[in-house]
């Protein structure tokens, strides 16, 4: 395919302004020094004052935060184990049923998930707070944290893991020593997808929350619902400045990584010739 | 031993939290409503022994289902959610195919670039890429106040609230899973395939059509499914854009439980849509293992 007329040149233009021109006019519009958000008044810078004053978003961005953290965590440890009994172990009792669970999750409604969650928690008594919020953001993005890894645990040659037990490593040291440096890159991503994930997600949240725990889009949407709001609108801009600001470090990051371990190579192979 | 204990810990948590969850909804689907909270009806009772199993299942009814066919209400959620879900997949092909193919006939070096500008609105909020067109297609907002401004319109135009407004945002959260998939088959295409038929008479259209086209179907279909399935559930969208005038099937089991609090109802409606999403599920797997048995 190496083809670049001017038709694809508009649809390519037009394809990105579409993705991206929407965040730009919520952006711009953040700086608008009047209440009615459509009306241009000039440039302030009023809302992130208003914002930063406003603490029930503080409170709700730490619920947020603490949420993300603890949940993208947990759920990384118990995903990379459910991509190892995927790819390495064998047939086990009931391992259609746990590959199911896995991938189930990925494709059932927001709303079903949520609603099954609560009523668990009811049916046992469990409180809603921050530990019911935890738990069910770590049930979902488990399940994408082992795609992530398992497909790149599949791709990976295991008689790297086998040298190693053959040197007289445990199980535990090949794997410490040998696997997870390989796997490391897919674990990471893993990770960063299922905290935006659970900083993303309202209606599970909705959900499991208690009255007395509300994460930031729960905040955002009773905000939003009827209608624009300048504070969230700064809101808004944070966030997205946030995401591109991680996304531009993490690739100069990688990049730089990936171009160490060519250079590595390219030493490796010199001094075996 | 130790291989026990690591399948145990995610094998019980899925259980536990997955598993254990889905089927309290199916019971529920068929309990009773109570006037005591919790409010449904009959209580598995396991220190009666077997009675209290044998009582537990009399019990059971499909009573929330025969209301769910009663109250047309329910049957226009599901249908029109079907028809949304549709149209907008439609239209995020439309849009996302051109852009797919431009993707892969861009220079190599360019496409990595590309690709991450397709990727990156993924990774910033859902919530806040919906709000966003909030202020953009209101009846005050950007986009009417250019066209007002332009003279293309004298009137504001009412987009806001309406399915319009729906299509769009689906359209719009939803375009990177179309043109991902398609992009992945149209890059590996083989130039010279479209060469040969262009050689032997074909206009560019009709290459396009017999050759390019087909074999980029196995892509179409992954988009077209990666679309549908999560734009039939779709809450926040329809909530956001759609108004109260919208119906779609995520919103009302939304409402039936936090606003008229009848869970059993609102089982029901989770149990019915998830038998409708089976079959698109399944579709789907199967031609994902279609794809990887060609790709061996």
């Amino acid at each position: 395919m190496r083809r670049m007329s001017g038709f694809n040149l508009v649809s390519l233009t037009f394809g990105l302004a579409f993705l991206y021109l929407p965040m730009l006019i919520l952006v711009i519009y953040s700086f608008n020094a009047s209440k009615l958000v459509t009306v241009w008044a000039g440039f302030s810078t009023r809302w992130y004052g208003e914002l930063l004053r406003n603490e029930a978003f503080l409170d709700a961005a730490l619920v947020t935060l603490k949420v993300g953290l603890i949940s993208s965590t947990i759920a990384t440890v118990l995903g990379t184990m459910a991509a190892w009994i995927l790819v390495r172990t064998g047939r086990f009792f009931g391992r259609t049923l746990f590959s199911g669970m896995i991938y189930a999750p990925l494709v059932m409604p927001e709303v079903i998930t949520g609603l099954s969650l609560l009523l668990l928690f009811i049916g046992i008594g469990l409180d809603r707070g921050i530990l019911t919020i935890v738990l069910a953001h770590t049930t979902f993005s488990m399940c994408y944290v082992s795609v992530v890894v398992s497909s790149r645990l599949t791709s990976f040659d295991t008689s790297l893991e086998e040298a190693a037990l053959d040197l007289g490593c445990t199980p535990w040291q090949s794997f410490r020593l040998v696997t997870l440096p390989i796997i490391a890159p897919a674990v990471i991503s893993g990770w960063l997808l299922a905290f935006t994930l659970s900083l993303d997600d309202l209606v599970i949240a909705s959900f499991a929350a208690g009255p007395s725990s509300t994460t930031l889009p729960m905040k955002i949407f009773s905000a939003v619902r009827l209608g624009v709001s300048p504070e969230i609108n700064a809101l808004s801009t944070i966030m997205i400045g946030i995401v591109a600001f991680g996304v531009v470090i993490f690739s100069l990051v990688s990049k730089r990584a990936t171009a160490r371990q060519l250079q590595e190579e390219r030493d490796a192979a010199r001094a075996e010739s | 031993m130790r291989r026990l204990i690591l399948i145990l810990v995610p094998y019980a948590w899925l259980l536990a939290l997955f598993l254990v969850p889905f089927l309290i909804v199916v019971k529920i689907s068929l309990s009773d409503v109570a006037l005591a909270r919790p409010p449904y009806l009959p209580q598995l009772d396991l220190a009666a022994g077997w009675a209290g199993v044998k009582d537990f299942f009399q019990q059971l009814d499909f009573e929330n289902f025969t209301f769910l066919t009663s109250d047309d209400l329910y049957w226009r959620a599901y249908l029109s959610s079907l028809r949304i879900a549709l149209i907008s997949t439609v239209l995020t092909l439309l849009i996302g195919y051109p852009v797919a193919y431009a993707m892969a006939s861009a220079q190599p070096e360019w496409r990595p670039t590309l690709m991450m500008l397709v990727i990156l609105p993924f990774w910033t909020s859902f919530l806040i890429r919906v709000y966003s067109w909030m202020g953009i297609l209101s009846q005050n907002g950007v986009l009417n106040s250019f066209l007002l401004w332009t003279g293309v319109i004298s009137e504001p135009l009412t987009i806001m609230n309406t399915e319009i407004a729906v299509y769009v945002g689906i359209v719009y959260t939803y375009l990177p899973f179309m043109i991902l998939p398609i992009y992945a088959t149209l890059e590996k295409l083989d130039v010279s395939l479209i060469e040969a038929a262009e050689d032997l008479g074909c206009s560019r259209a009709s290459a396009f059509w017999l050759v390019t086209i087909p074999l980029s179907k196995p892509g179409i279909i992954a988009g077209c499914f990666l679309v549908f399935i999560p734009a039939l559930g779709e809450f926040v969208i329809p909530s956001l854009l759609g108004g109260s005038g919208t119906l779609m099937i995520g919103k009302v089991l939304w409402e039936e439980f936090f606003n008229n609090r009848d869970w059993p109802v609102a089982s029901a409606v989770a149990v019915v849509l998830l038998l409708i999403l089976i079959i698109p599920i399944v579709l789907f797997q199967r031609n994902e293992q279609k794809n990887r048995e060609a790709g061996k």
